[in-house]
């Protein structure tokens, strides 16, 4: 076989095979994976799904018919081994070879697994894929005490849904705040407030040392201090690694993730990367950067895609992210990372307000809790490059939207 | 079984049996249709399925929701007063096909 060959069948495989496709490439598409299910919508793993509310056959996102339309060959349940990029090959478990003359690595990225004693108790759940999703969803069923270890995105979410379900749920999180890493402290103190509310007991700056068990199955987990927090299921939400391991064994360059440009091409010719497992420099979050969302898989592939069909456009997004918990909708624009000011518009004891992040007086992100026009407005100022004053973005008066009709009439 | 005819910038067209119970944005990823991304997964979020109903039929469909409104109160292709979020329409009874056109841009 020659033509393209993709590792991956997520987000990013599929929007790369099929922008390649639609923009020309008439070579054969041949996507791998080592799932042996379709490709399948994530988000709702640890909320809908969970809840009960999205069946296994809704989550599918793209169907044999697509496939056979788009002329592209899915093999579903096999692993991509070995790369060598010399050969121009890639190795499947059970020894199959796909030669290729374009390769896309999407392979994605990886629960971050915690090594402390009693790490391999039954019991204790990781949140990625589907597979992972229906085993802590039976097993949520018969649990009356769960602990959630780690206050990111997955811990929350699934602490909310098993909240609604009538669980006794803990979160344990190592740093002082909640979502340390994505939002400022006004936002981390809402979202404590919120999960107080509903509920969850919430530790912070604790560690897991270790676990208890019986007939090894988790009973209790173990925490710095010495206290321990009775489960009869753990989830681990304790972030994710990038699967550049293939990559890296073939030579190719990776630091956190495979290095790519703004194409998705890595620094071997014809060789492309896209969504978790690459690392790119973004020009809005003025950094090196390795994201994990949807909306990064699906853009960063489809300029990937794009140079594949000989027609490139650079990715050139904003990055954003959403999560949904109770009856909170937080949406996030943009990386805030070192911001040094930051105005607050709406009411945050009302939970309705964003927060704009400046830096050296550039608008870098804003996060809105329950807001999604001024999010949405928000993302089109950003993107434009567009920074209202910080007074004019605390002032819910002020109409953030004319800023952008302004901008849009100035550039028509 | 129901249709959804969709329209693109250039005039094509393609036109998908679509089951009651399933959104018109989910139809859309699930055939490849070129314009609608639907990064959310229809909860409202991201606002990337941005379609504009045919005229005709808005009225043979529920009203948008507060945050649909909200959410389409910024989007980045051209907002019309038949704008709609792809993922909150289903082809209801008694339609059989729904005609939607596909915006410029998404995001």
């Amino acid at each position: 076989m020659t033509g393209l060959v993709i590792i991956g069948a997520s987000y990013a495989g599929v929007q790369a095979a099929l922008t390649a496709r639609d923009a020309g490439y008439s070579q054969p598409i041949t996507i791998v994976c080592d799932e042996e299910w379709l490709p399948y919508q994530r988000p709702p793993l640890s909320k809908d799904f969970l809840l009960g509310r999205i069946s296994e056959q809704n989550l599918i996102l793209r169907d044999e018919t697509f496939f056979e339309g788009k002329q592209i060959n899915l093999v579903l349940g096999q692993r991509a081994t070995l790369l060598d990029l010399r050969a121009r090959q890639v190795t499947l478990a059970g020894d199959n070879a796909l030669k290729f003359e374009k390769l896309l690595i999407a392979t994605g990225s990886r629960a971050r697994r915690i090594a402390v004693e009693g790490a391999d108790f039954d019991g204790i759940f990781y949140l990625r894929s589907v597979t992972d999703a229906i085993e802590l969803k039976a097993r949520l069923a018969d649990a009356a005490e769960i602990v959630i270890v780690g206050g990111g995105f997955i811990g929350l979410e699934v602490a909310a849904s098993a909240a609604k379900l009538g669980k006794k749920v803990t979160v344990v999180e190592a740093s002082s705040r909640l979502l340390e890493r994505a939002v400022s402290p006004v936002l981390s103190t809402f979202l404590l407030d919120t999960h107080l509310r509903a509920g969850v007991d919430v530790m912070l700056n604790e560690t897991v040392t270790s676990f208890k068990g019986n007939d090894r199955k988790v009973s209790a987990v173990v925490l710095g201090n010495g206290a321990s927090v009775r489960a009869d299921l753990v989830l681990m939400g304790i972030g994710g690694v990038a699967n550049d391991e293939i990559a890296r064994s073939a030579g190719l360059r990776c630091t956190n993730g495979i290095v790519v440009d703004e194409h998705g091409q890595s620094e071997t010719s014809d060789i492309l990367a896209a969504g978790d497992c690459a690392n790119h420099f973004n020009r809005f979050c003025e950094s090196w950067v390795r994201l994990e969302s949807v909306q990064n898989a699906q853009d960063q592939a489809k300029a990937a895609g794009l140079a594949i069909a000989g027609a490139p456009a650079p990715y050139e997004s904003v990055p954003r992210f959403w999560s949904d918990q109770y009856d909170v909708k937080l949406q996030i624009v943009g990386l805030a990372g070192q911001y040094d000011r930051q105005a607050v518009r709406g009411s945050v004891d009302d939970g309705r307000f964003s927060v704009f992040y400046y830096r050296r007086g550039r608008l870098v992100a804003v996060d809105s809790i329950n807001r999604p026009g001024e999010q949405m407005a928000a993302r089109r100022l950003i993107a434009a490059g567009i920074s209202p004053a910080p007074e004019q973005a605390a002032d819910a008066s002020f109409d953030l939207k004319s800023l952008v009709t302004a901008a849009d009439k100035a550039g028509a | 079984m129901p249709r959804v005819r969709f329209v693109q910038q250039d005039g094509s067209e393609k036109s998908l049996e679509v089951g009651r119970e399933v959104s018109v944005m989910l139809a859309a990823v699930r055939n490849g249709v070129p314009g609608i991304d639907g990064e959310c997964g229809g909860c409202l979020d991201c606002a990337t399925c941005h379609v504009y109903v045919d005229e005709e039929q808005t009225s043979s469909l529920p009203q948008p929701s507060e945050e649909e409104l909200e959410l389409l109160s910024a989007v980045s292709g051209e907002r019309r007063p038949n704008s709609r979020l792809s993922c909150q329409l289903k082809v209801l009874a008694p339609l059989d096909e729904l005609v939607v056109h596909v915006p410029a841009r998404q995001s």
